[in-house]
C-alpha cells in the first residue's frame, strides 16, 4: 500500500497546459493530457496489453478451447503440456490451463471488486470524516486506528470457517475491510485542504448540504489518488487472496482461483511442473500489468510526478 | 512532548484490548474445537467430551461471556491458557518467538541493507540503465506472492543439491531449523544451522529488498531535488559525502516508520516462509491453531501481534521525533 501523502496530488482544474501544452500552444484538456502522458510510457501501455489480453484469454479463450474447468480426460492423466492440454492435466485428467482460465476469471473479480470496495470506504469514510471534523472524525480514526491494530490476515483467516459454503463475496468484503483505512487517513487530510478552499466554502455558502459537497466537488477533486488508489489496491488484494487461500482461507471449493490453484500446485512443482508454474506465472503476469499499469497512471495523473521516466 | 506520547500510549493501550477482545470473541465463535473430538470412533460420551472442553475454557456450552473473562483475567496474570491438546499456550509461544526471530533476524537485516542501498544507488543514477534494471527488478520481485516465490527458491535448493551431486547429503537444507539431534552450540550445529537457513533467507531478504528499494528510491528522490543538497555541495563538499551525509542521512528518516514495524513484527515471523521451510515458529503456529480449531492459541497470537504492533507504533513516533527536530514541539 503507498503510504504517500503527497497533497499535490489534488488536481486543480484551473492550471491546463504547463510543459504538456500541445504544438499550436493551445492547452489540452485534462482528460486528453492525461491519456497522452499515460500512452508516452511503453510500460503502461504493455501492462494495459497485457491485462486486456489475460481478460481476453479469461473470458472468451473458453468457449474455443476444447476442454472445460469441469472435464476430465481419462486418456491423459497427469500429462505434460501438449497440443491438445497447452498447461498439461492434473492427476485424473482435468486441464490445467481451464482451470487456469477459471482461475484467472475469479482472482479478477476478486482484485477488481475488492478494491473497488476499498476505494469507496476509504474515500465515503475519510472524507466524511475530514469534512465534518468533530464527532465524525473521532469516530472514523478509532475505526481506522482499530481496524489497523487488528491484523487483517488472521482475522480474516479466523472469519474463514464462516463463510465456508457461502459466496465468496463474503470473502471479498473482508478483503477490502482490511485495504482501506491508510487510503482514508489520506483521503481525511486532503479533504481538510479542499474544505478551506473558495469553491467549496462557496458551495456551503449557497446552502448546498455536506453530503452533496463531498459527493460533487470533494471526491472528484481528488479522483486522480483515488484512481492510482484503486489499481494499487487491486493488486494488493489479488495477492492478499492468494496467500488466504494458500492456506485453505481463501477462496473455498468448488470455487477456483488462481490462489487455490497454487496451493493445490506447489507440492507438485518438482514433479508435474506445469501444474504450479503456469497458474503462478499467469498470476505474477496479471500482478506485474496491474502494477505497470499503476505506475504509469501515477505519473500521468499526478502533476507534480516527473514525467520523463521513459525518454 | 511526554504529555503527547502519554496521551498515545493510553491511546494504543486501549485500543489494543478492544482488539484483542474482538479477536477473542471471534475465535470464539467461528472456531469449533469440539470437532476435534466428533470425529472419533467410538465417540466419547457427551459428558467426557463437555469436561475436557471445561477444563480448557473452550466449551461452546459456557456463555462467551462467562468464558472471555476466564480468558481475560488470565491474560491479567500473563496467562494464555491452555492450548486444545492440554499444553500451555505461553510456552508454545515464548519457544515459537525465538525461533522466527532466528529465522527472519538476517534476513530481514540484510533484505533491508541491501534495499535501502539499491534505493539510494537507482535515484543518483536515476533513468540510467542500472536505476532501470533495479526497477525492473523490484517490480517484478513486487509481483511475486511470497508463497510462488518460497516454492520457487526452494525447488531451485532442490536442484542446486541435485546439481552438485549431493542429492543424499545436501549442502542446502529445505526443510526445518537444524537436523534433529545435532549439539545446537557445536561447530557442526552450527555450520548445519547455517546451511538450514540460507534459502529462507533468501525468500526473506528479496522480499525486503524488493519493498524497501522502491521505497527508499522515492524518499531519495525527493531529497536528491532539495536546496540544501545543492548547497552542501556549492559550499564545497565532495558529491559522494553530501549524498551520504546530507542526502541519504534524510532520505532514511521517512523509512523509521517501515523500520520499526519490521524489526518489532519479526516476532510474529513469516507465515508463508516458515510454512514452507519446515520452521516451527509463530507464523506457522497461527495457521496451524485455526485449523485444529484452538481457540487460545489463536486469541494468544492475535494478541501477542498486537501488543508488538502498538509497540512498533510506539517504536517509530519515538524514532521520528529523535531523527526529525521538526517533530519534536
Amino acid at each position: 500500500m503507498s503510504a504517500t501523502t503527497d497533497s499535490g496530488l489534488v488536481t486543480t482544474a484551473d492550471t491546463p497546459g504547463g510543459p504538456d501544452e500541445s504544438e499550436n500552444g493551445q492547452s489540452l484538456s485534462h482528460s486528453r493530457l492525461v491519456l497522452r502522458r499515460f500512452l508516452r510510457r511503453r510500460t503502461a501501455v504493455l501492462g494495459i496489453a497485457v491485462i486486456l489480453l489475460l481478460v481476453f484469454f479469461a473470458y472468451i479463450g473458453p468457449f474455443f478451447y476444447p476442454w472445460s474447468y469441469d472435464q476430465l480426460d481419462f486418456e491423459a492423466m497427469q500429462a505434460p503440456p501438449s497440443a491438445e492440454h497447452w498447461f498439461g492435466t492434473y492427476q485424473i485428467g482435468g486441464d490445467v490451463f481451464a482451470k487456469t482460465m477459471r482461475g484467472l476469471q475469479k482472482s479478477l473479480v476478486i482484485g477488481l471488486l475488492g478494491a473497488f470496495f476499498a476505494t469507496v470506504l476509504a474515500a465515503v469514510a475519510g472524507a466524511f470524516a475530514g469534512y465534518f471534523g468533530g464527532r465524525a472524525d473521532l469516530v472514523a480514526r478509532v475505526a481506522t486506528d482499530l481496524m489497523l491494530v487488528l491484523p487483517g490476515f488472521l482475522i480474516i483467516a479466523i472469519l474463514s470457517p464462516a463463510f465456508r459454503g457461502k459466496t465468496w463475496l463474503l470473502f471479498v468484503v473482508l478483503l477490502a475491510a482490511f485495504q482501506w483505512m491508510i487510503t482514508s487517513r489520506v483521503v481525511r487530510g486532503m479533504t481538510q485542504s479542499l474544505r478551506e478552499r473558495e469553491f467549496v466554502q462557496a458551495a456551503r455558502f449557497m446552502g448546498v448540504p455536506g453530503w452533496k459537497i463531498i459527493f460533487r466537488h470533494i471526491l472528484p477533486n481528488m479522483a486522480s489518488f483515488l484512481i492510482i488508489d484503486f489499481t494499487v489496491g487491486v493488486s494488493a488484494i489479488i495477492l492478499a487472496e492468494v496467500g488466504l487461500s494458500f492456506f485453505g482461507f481463501g477462496v473455498q471449493p468448488p470455487d477456483v482461483s488462481l490462489g487455490t490453484l497454487i496451493a493445490d500446485g506447489s507440492g507438485a512443482a518438482l514433479t508435474n511442473w506445469w501444474q504450479f508454474y503456469f497458474p503462478s506465472g499467469v498470476l505474477v503476469l496479471l500482478v506485474l500489468a496491474v502494477n505497470l499499469v499503476g505506475d504509469g497512471l501515477r505519473d500521468a495523473l499526478d502533476p507534480n510526478a516527473d514525467t520523463g521516466g521513459d525518454k | 512532548m511526554g504529555k503527547f506520547l502519554l496521551r498515545r500510549v493510553i491511546y494504543l493501550v486501549l485500543l489494543t484490548i478492544v482488539a484483542s477482545a474482538v479477536a477473542y470473541m471471534l475465535a470464539a465463535t467461528q472456531l469449533n474445537p469440539r470437532s476435534k473430538y466428533e470425529g472419533r470412533n467410538p465417540p466419547p460420551a457427551a459428558e467426557v467430551v463437555d469436561r475436557q472442553l471445561d477444563s480448557l475454557n473452550m466449551n461452546d456450552k459456557t456463555p462467551l461471556l462467562e468464558r472471555f473473562g476466564t480468558w481475560a483475567s488470565g491474560v491479567i496474570r500473563g496467562d494464555f491458557g491452555k492450548t486444545i491438546d492440554g499444553g500451555s499456550v505461553n510456552d508454545e509461544m515464548g519457544r515459537r518467538m525465538w525461533v522466527s526471530l532466528r529465522l527472519m533476524l538476517i534476513g530481514s537485516i540484510l533484505g533491508t541493507l541491501l534495499g535501502v542501498a539499491a534505493g539510494a544507488y537507482g535515484a543518483i543514477k536515476q533513468h540510467r540503465w542500472s536505476d532501470r534494471t533495479l526497477t525492473v527488478m523490484a517490480f517484478v520481485l513486487l509481483s511475486v506472492p511470497t508463497v510462488v516465490l518460497a516454492v520457487l527458491v526452494k525447488n531451485a535448493g532442490i536442484w542446486f543439491n541435485q546439481a552438485t551431486g549431493n542429492a543424499a547429503t545436501p549442502i542446502l537444507f529445505t526443510t526445518g531449523e537444524i537436523t534433529p539431534g545435532l549439539e545446537t552450540w557445536s561447530g557442526v550445529g552450527l555450520k548445519d544451522r547455517a546451511a538450514h537457513l540460507v534459502l529462507p533467507t533468501i525468500v526473506l531478504a528479496m522480499n525486503a529488498l524488493a519493498f524497501y528499494s522502491r521505497y527508499q528510491r522515492n524518499s531519495m528522490l525527493d531529497v536528491l531535488g532539495s536546496d540544501y543538497l545543492r548547497t552542501a555541495q556549492a559550499k564545497g563538499l565532495r558529491r559522494w559525502k553530501a549524498l551520504t551525509r546530507h542526502g541519504l542521512r534524510t532520505a532514511l528518516i521517512p523509512m523509521a516508520t517501515f523500520f520499526s514495524y519490521q524489526f518489532a513484527l519479526i516476532f510474529v515471523g513469516a507465515t508463508f516462509t516458515e510454512k514452507i521451510f519446515g520452521w516451527h515458529g509463530m507464523g506457522e503456529y497461527f495457521v496451524d491453531s485455526i485449523t485444529k480449531n484452538d481457540v487460545n492459541a489463536v486469541a494468544g497470537v492475535t494478541f501477542f501481534v498486537a501488543v508488538l504492533v502498538l509497540i512498533a507504533g510506539l517504536l517509530s513516533d519515538i524514532v521520528y521525533a529523535a531523527l526529525d527536530p521538526r517533530v519534536r514541539v
